[in-house]
């Protein structure tokens, strides 16, 4: 925003050149990558989510620094009590310690967050590719079946295919809502990959090295493939966020995690039932997974903006 | 522009039947016992077996029972939930409730987006303007599972301004506090595109203009400016739908409104298949309809645009 | 009309002195204008001639008041429209007098109109909030106006949008939009600039048939001195923000009085000079944020001597009567 004012300042006296921009070291030839890193560097907003998502992963893959408290130990002669010794948030319904119980939900959220996305980037990568790079008759039927994808609204879609692929009664879920949300999740990549394909295709060097006789495959892996990958790693950053959060709604509403699996979506679900006289089981994983999500969603919106600050 | 809504709706015929049939499969293909599927945990008497596997086809391949079914929907014969009730009878019940609670949301989001998202850019850079950046910057991250319950909590329980529940025949006070949670999801969105819009044609040559013509601030802004940066607007509530849809469902399950939401929510739940492809028909085809009508207004708002 | 307190019509139609705007940016102060002086009067086609980025539009700008502020700001000056200073007057005087009194057209129409509404809209409008008239009725003056600016069909084609007009028949529009309201003062920015060049003829033509009409006062904004040559009355050149030179049409062409002009001049490819090689003038215009000191033009010049590079810069000589020059050396310029 404020590069925006200063753009405008700068070529304000009838729109004329004749004010000195900033003074910009031209050492040596920048690529985009490294444009985007510069500028990055300097936001606060980037580093401020890159101490959360830190913060986060951490908590994820080694619980026990914050926490011994074993979640899975639950005392119904514990139920609701306040805070007392390691259980700094008191207790729950069951007599579960929240504290620990919420430290050890980040992992389902991230392993679920971090796979789903990986699966739905790799799909989304060869839907675009192979519609971007052959067109014609392919490109027709997969937007086609992109069209139809996104005809069903993302979350009924993954009800039911949770449901379903959540059959197994004693999973504890977590490989059914990764394939859901890798699933599901990936059309707006495809489409993101197809229109840069496109684009990188019409390039007078990817004409050059066609002539040269270069292989769709190579094409595609050393030509087209690095100069639109930019745009989609910073899509996947944004999913990342999404579909942490697309896990815990569907946990939330009983198509998720089950069987004793920590979900945030649960405790979620389960403090709403007795929020009236008991607020505290509520508030601790919402809190959680509200600033997990936004410290992904973060990262994500800081990189775009270095990457593409038309996108803004 | 004839031709043009006609190849839509061709296409569309297409995308409802696909996404129709999905759905369709997801629920009911490849279930080892069909008939315990369509009834859900309830024993099954040998005659009603029979009378089933008449009702739907079920001896017949599942590409018949699917065009049966549909048949039956595009006839108005949505067919009977397993807890017996007529679909069509609870679809009625249920339609009204979430769309105004639909409305409501809608209105309000529009409201406050536009009018915060120009105000933000008219004075860009003030403290209104970095607070709602902030704010929607937050908005946009929390997850409905998370805004819903803290807001019922904080406001519906502990301070009490609003009723932390609704019925089927909710006032239109009951229905703000849900309203309002739902509105959450496409006010950040909404809020930011028409910011970056207004800035953006601010700088445009024909304020300028506007400006020389002696026109007033209000005016220019309002009518010249707004008329220009509500075109991506418009086009970013077609994509909000999805949204808001996912935002009813657990909207509507968190504040127990008997609503659309929370029949398919609790359909899902208890297995009541025909019940979930009868509701997900119908949000298909309205999907489908309000994207076209979005593309149509998108068109009347900047005559630029001439669809072939 | 609102009556302006103070006017007085025996007063000049319109007479800028000493204006000073600046543009306060995150790199520094950029004195876009730095007293610029001028005189306009009745009928009478005043040009003020430039590179660009010496200046000119924002003076435009400054005189409509339509400046973007921040970062725009006029620091010094007057401004006066028969007798009354526009810069003491309220904003919503101000805005008054815009398109009544004084109006503008703009470089590229197509941008300067608005896209999404009609042309009939965009001029009914001026009648609409300027004078009350209703919608009907704006309309009929609209179509009026369009026919005064010769667009064929102007019934019909009222209803159209920017985007359905050819290039001039868009500044057509621009035109008839800014004569709306019978403006005394017309400033036209660069108004032929995206035109070809037999549209510009045209445009140039009509221009100044209405302007003899109706005896309104032009200001044309120009960097061309070929467009200058036919219309003008009188050329106030402008470089860094300073008129460096004005005088009559003839003088300033048969003997220009100032070092820039004279470059500018021979700048110009004629016919009778087949086969020479075109003068250019050696440099950039200075960056308004770092103007040299004294004459701004000294580092491009070829008369400057020590005199020339310290401050004060050359006041506005009179050369002969109304006309002058900010040259120390404008003799030696003139008689060479």
């Amino acid at each position: 925003m404020s590069d925006l004012n200063t753009v405008t300042a700068a070529e304000a006296p009838g729109g004329q050149p004749n004010v000195p921009h900033g003074r910009v070291k031209r050492d040596k030839p920048r690529s985009l990558a490294g444009d985007a890193w510069n500028d990055l560097r300097k936001r606060k907003m980037f580093w401020v989510a890159i101490v959360m998502v830190a913060a986060i992963l951490v908590m994820a893959i080694f619980p026990t620094l914050f926490t011994s408290a074993d979640p899975s130990q639950c005392a119904l002669s514990n139920q609701f009590k306040g805070p007392a010794g390691n259980a700094l948030f008191g207790y729950d319904f069951q007599g579960c310690d929240i504290y620990a119980k919420v430290v050890n939900g980040a992992w389902n959220s991230i392993k679920v967050g971090v796979l789903s996305t990986l699966l739905s980037g790799v799909i989304g990568l060869l839907f675009g590719l192979a519609a971007g790079y052959f067109g014609g008759w392919v490109d027709a039927i997969l937007s086609r079946f992109v069209d139809i994808m996104l005809g069903v609204p993302f979350l009924l879609a993954g009800i039911v295919l949770s449901r379903r692929l959540g059959g197994d009664p004693k999973s504890d879920g977590v490989l059914a809502v990764t394939l859901t949300l890798g699933l599901l999740s990936w059309t707006s990549g495809a489409r993101v990959m197809r229109s840069a394909v496109i684009s990188a295709k019409q390039q007078d060097y990817v004409a050059a090295a066609r002539m040269l006789g270069a292989t769709p495959g190579r094409l595609m892996l050393r030509h087209i493939l690095p100069n639109s990958i930019a745009s989609y790693i910073v899509l996947l950053t944004l999913l990342l966020g999404i579909n942490i959060s697309s896990e815990a709604t569907l946990s939330f509403l009983g198509v998720g995690l089950k069987n004793g699996a920590i979900s945030w979506g649960i405790m979620i679900s389960e403090g709403t039932q007795f929020a009236r006289s008991e607020p505290w089981p509520l508030v601790w994983p919402a809190l959680f997974l509200g600033v997990t999500v936004l410290a992904f969603i973060m990262l994500g919106d800081a990189v775009r903006d270095a990457f593409d600050p038309k996108l803004r | 522009m004839f031709r043009y809504i006609v190849r839509r709706l061709l296409q569309m015929v297409l995308t409802f039947f696909g996404a129709t049939f999905l759905v369709y499969a997801l629920m009911f293909a490849n279930q080892k016992d069909p008939i315990q599927a369509l009834v859900g945990e309830r024993p099954v008497s040998e005659s009603q077996r029979i009378a089933l596997t008449e009702r739907y086809h079920l001896d017949e391949g599942f590409f018949m029972q699917y065009w049966y079914y549909m048949k039956g929907v595009l006839t108005g014969d949505f067919g009977t939930s397993m807890t017996g009730r007529k679909i069509y009878d609870m679809m009625s019940d249920a339609w009204p409730v979430t769309f105004r609670l639909a409305i409501i949301a809608i209105v309000i989001a529009a409201a406050f987006s536009v009018t915060a998202g120009v105000y933000s850019a008219i004075k860009r850079g003030g403290i209104f303007d970095n607070s709602t950046l902030l704010i929607t910057l937050v908005l946009l991250a929390m997850p409905i599972v998370v805004i819903a319950p803290l807001a019922q909590l904080i406001f519906g329980i502990q301070l009490g301004w609003f009723a932390p529940t609704a019925t089927r025949d909710a006032t239109f006070y009951q229905l703000l506090l849900p309203a309002i949670v739902l509105a959450c999801i496409v006010i950040a969105p909404e809020m930011r595109v028409t910011r970056t819009s207004v800035v953006e044609n601010l700088r445009a040559d024909y304020v300028r203009t506007a400006r020389a013509k002696g026109l007033t601030r209000m005016r220019v802004i309002w009518v010249h400016v707004l008329r220009n940066s509500l075109i991506p607007v418009v086009t970013l509530i077609g994509v909000d739908l999805g949204g808001l849809l996912a935002g009813a469902i657990v909207t509507e399950h968190v504040f127990n409104i008997p609503g659309v939401g929370f029949n398919l929510a609790r359909a899902i739940n208890t297995e009541d298949g025909p019940l979930v492809v009868g509701f997900v028909s119908i949000l298909v085809i309205l999907f489908l309809f309000i994207n076209l009508l979005v593309d149509l207004l998108y068109a009347a708002l900047d005559p630029r645009i001439r669809y072939e | 009309m609102d009556v302006l307190p103070g006017i007085d019509p025996r007063a000049p139609l319109l007479d800028v002195t000493n204006l000073h705007v600046e543009f306060r940016t995150q790199y520094g102060v950029a004195k876009a204008v730095n007293g610029a002086n001028f005189r306009l009067a009745p009928g009478e086609t005043l040009a003020i001639l430039g590179e660009s980025g010496c200046g000119k539009s924002v003076t435009a700008q400054a005189i409509m008041g339509i400046l973007d502020t921040p970062p725009g700001y006029v620091t010094q000056g007057e401004i006066r429209y028969r007798g009354v200073d526009l810069l003491k007057l309220t904003e919503e005087k101000r805005r008054k007098v815009r398109a009544n009194r004084i109006a503008m057209i703009f470089q590229d129409a197509l941008s300067s109109l608005n896209p999404v509404y009609t042309v009939g809209f965009q001029l009914g409008e001026l009648f609409r909030k300027h004078r009350g008239m209703s919608r009907a009725d704006a309309k009929k003056r609209s179509i009026d106006l369009l026919e005064q600016v010769k667009i064929p069909a102007a019934r019909t084609r009222v209803d159209d949008y920017p985007h359905q007009f050819s290039g001039g028949m868009r500044q057509r529009v621009m035109i008839a939009m800014a004569l709306a309201l019978d403006p005394e003062v017309l400033i036209a920015d660069e108004p032929t600039t995206a035109l070809d060049v037999t549209v510009q003829a045209q445009i140039m033509g009509l221009l100044a048939d209405l302007q003899q009409q109706r005896n309104m006062g032009l200001i044309l904004i120009t960097h061309d001195m070929g467009v200058v040559a036919d219309v003008a009355d009188r050329i106030s050149v402008m470089y860094a923000g300073k008129v460096v030179e004005e005088a009559g049409i003839y003088d300033i062409y048969a003997r220009p009085a100032h070092p820039y002009t004279k470059a500018l001049l021979e700048s110009i490819p004629r016919l009778d000079m087949k086969g020479q090689q075109l003068s250019v003038i050696q440099g950039l215009p200075p960056l308004l944020t770092d103007v040299p000191k004294g004459c701004a033009f000294n580092p491009r010049c070829r008369y400057a001597r020590d005199a020339c590079r310290q401050d004060p810069a050359p006041p506005a000589y009179a050369v002969a009567p109304n006309r002058t020059a900010r040259c120390h050396f404008f003799r030696e310029v003139i008689g060479e």
